[in-house]
């Protein structure tokens, strides 16, 4: 608002009135009418460019990957031999440790978001959280792949990664060993250091939306902070989080960086049975296909970017329906 | 605000609630509410102890790369040779790998923030209800499409376009190539944070730039995006820090030739590819190689810190409160 004040004050000081007239005139109209129709040219051609980058980027994968997709290529195991290799590990994989990073990520950010938005009073200590909250959805992924390895897959070097405390039989579905090393559970936890800033703030939001009314009512028949969160915020917020929650997840499941510094094999034939299984996700094993130089792993990458883009769709239409019938069910 | 029916309901709910709750003692009660308060704390608290652990890992790690004999601070932070794997006599001056970054980031910035700011614009500003319906999904799914298939779509599209049409000179891996890739990625982020901070501009200020006379481009530029301007630079800021951090893509597409050079046709190493390039088996583990990968970490994650602080102080400096 300013700026434009400020212009018209420069002007009524440097010109003469008639040159503010003349300023005025139709021309000067038409010109600015101009300027207006190329400006919105210029921004309707950069949006279309995007619209286009788009339209670019899924039809190329599709004409490289689309005659790769068969049930053979969903059921089969990574190959040396293109025409035989399939997703099957990868997919699995991918499955494994994204239903683990949503059962940790899921109760941890809405339980921070339900204390930062419900329990905790205006003070530095909330602030504080808040802030380093933010500063930690800034943080590379590959970073929290560091502390993955470090925390999960070797537990600080406490344990000898060569020789694991062992819990039960390793080919048992309950077997469990520490430190993790980079089985399933490991790259399910580092997951969910990655998406819990993201948890937490749309949990926060859905949160918010809560009108404050509802609450007082609630509080006011002597019902308790928690009965009132329980009985009354969440119910009304969940559609809400739930979409953030899954949208958080397909971050996840795209998510290559933090599996990749975990060190997981590169060639895997067997589909997780346990927490300790070793595993790769889609996005590793398109990412090894694509580094191949070699003619036949290129379309294979592309082939398992359509698989990983279907899963990425469901999740999200996932969302959609979700969101739909919990809002019905509210009411 | 909510209806009456509404508040009634949730009172009746409360009170379902409330007669749960009497048949045990009013101790019983404060008790367990004092127990999900603490654990509810204790999540708050676990995201205090990511950042703390974070920290240690990175300064123990770092602290035991620099205290090797092989290596001197002073050469890491002023050193333009990065030659970590190659001959006998190994030089680790991470600024070959600053420039890698800085020079994928600039291009990838140079794409996305005008012309996410331009669709911006035309969101907030121009597009009719139906348009904007139809773009805000598109940009989503922009936005939703995991680094690695950019990085596949740079190696397979861009890089092969730009030896075909612009320069023979263009190799398989360039900076130009994963640049842009990394601009696509990072362009729906400037368009829909640049466009809420756009939207939230009252309209009463367009109105008020109507009235005297503006057409539809002195209004945008002379007052809306004025006024919004911290909310844009904030979506610039992330967008850069989160082409700094990008991975995938500068892994599959730019390279691992750590070199310092302006020349986007050129073979380039970021930071984060030296990671990958470590981590994907290329040194023995626990050498001097593998810790090197935690200093580059240490440098990246400052910077990118540093970046998203300025970001949040920015957007509270400069926020212009409309009431």
């Amino acid at each position: 608002m300013h700026s434009l004040g400020a212009r018209a004050h420069s002007t009524t000081r440097t010109r003469t009135p008639g040159e503010i007239v003349a300023a005025a005139t139709p021309t000067s109209q038409v010109g600015r009418r101009v300027v207006d129709r190329a400006f919105l040219g210029v921004c309707i051609a950069f949006t279309a460019l995007a619209v286009l980058l788009l339209v670019i980027l899924l039809v190329s994968i599709w004409q490289d990957g689309h005659a790769r997709l068969s049930w053979q290529f969903l059921s089969a195991f990574a190959s040396r031999k293109t025409e035989e290799a399939g997703v099957r590990a990868p997919l699995w994989g991918s499955i494994w440790v994204c239903v683990i990073c949503a059962v940790a990520a899921l109760p941890i950010g809405v339980g921070t978001a339900i204390y930062l938005e419900e329990f905790s009073k205006r003070s530095r200590f909330r602030s504080f959280i808040q802030l380093n909250i933010a500063n930690l959805a800034g943080v590379p992924s590959i970073v929290y792949g560091i502390l993955g390895l470090t925390a999960f897959a070797r537990a600080f070097g406490t344990a000898n990664s060569e020789d694991p405390i062992a819990f039960g039989q390793p080919e048992s579905f309950f077997y469990l060993q520490l430190p993790f090393g980079h089985g399933v559970l490991a790259g399910g936890l580092t997951l969910m250091l990655v998406v819990l800033p993201i948890v937490i703030v749309s949990s926060q939001e859905a949160l918010r939306t809560v009108p404050g009314s509802l609450r007082t009512a609630a509080l006011a028949l002597g019902a308790t902070q928690w009965q009132t969160t329980w009985n009354i915020t969440l119910p009304a917020s969940i559609p809400m989080i739930m979409t953030g929650g899954i949208l958080a997840m397909s971050r996840a499941i795209g998510e290559a960086a933090p599996i990749l510094v975990l060190g997981v094999p590169l060639f895997i034939r067997s589909t997780p049975i346990n927490l300790m299984s070793d595993f790769t996700v889609l996005p590793l094993q398109i990412y090894n296909w694509s580094m191949r130089q070699q003619s036949g792993f290129h379309e294979l990458a592309a082939a398992g970017i359509i698989v990983l883009l279907a899963v990425l769709l469901t999740l999200n239409a996932l969302a959609v329906i979700i969101r739909h019938r919990l809002q019905r069910a509210n009411g | 605000m909510p209806n009456v029916a509404e508040i009634s309901a949730a009172t009746s709910r409360a009170a379902a609630a409330n007669r749960r709750g009497t048949a045990r003692s009013r101790a019983a009660r404060i008790g367990t509410e004092r127990v999900i308060r603490g654990s509810l704390l204790a999540c708050a608290l676990l995201s205090i102890v990511t950042t703390f652990t974070i920290l240690v890992i990175l300064l123990v790690q770092s602290a035991s790369f620099f205290a090797m004999p092989q290596v001197s601070a002073w050469e890491f932070f002023t050193g333009t040779t990065w030659a970590p794997l190659l001959g006998e006599e190994k030089h680790f001056g991470i600024w070959p790998l600053i420039a890698g970054t800085l020079l994928v980031t600039s291009i990838a910035a140079a794409f996305a923030l005008p012309v996410g700011l331009l669709v911006a614009v035309y969101l907030s500003e121009y597009a009719p209800s139906r348009v904007r319906a139809i773009l805000k999904p598109i940009l989503e799914v922009l936005a939703g499409i995991p680094t690695v298939v950019y990085g596949f779509f740079a190696l397979a599209v861009i890089t092969p376009f730009l030896h075909d049409h612009v320069s023979e000179s263009f190799g398989t891996f360039n900076a130009l190539g994963a640049g842009l890739a990394v601009g696509i990625m990072i362009l729906p982020i400037v368009a829909s944070l640049s466009e809420d901070s756009l939207r939230a501009v009252p309209r009463s200020l367009r109105d008020a730039a109507f009235a005297m006379g503006g057409t539809r481009f002195d209004v945008s530029t002379k007052v809306v995006v004025p006024a919004a301007l911290s909310g844009i630079v904030a979506s610039w800021l992330l967008a850069i820090t989160r082409a700094i951090g990008e991975t995938m893509i500068v892994a599959l597409a730019a390279g691992g030739l750590a070199s310092m050079t302006l020349n986007p046709a050129h073979e380039v190493q970021t930071m984060t590819a030296y990671m990958v390039q470590i981590f994907t088996g290329d040194a023995p583990a626990y050498g001097i190689e593998y810790k090197s990968s935690f200093a580059v970490a240490t440098v990246l994650f400052v910077i990118t810190l540093a970046l998203t602080i300025v970001g949040n102080l920015f957007l509270r400096a400069f926020r212009e409160e409309y009431e």
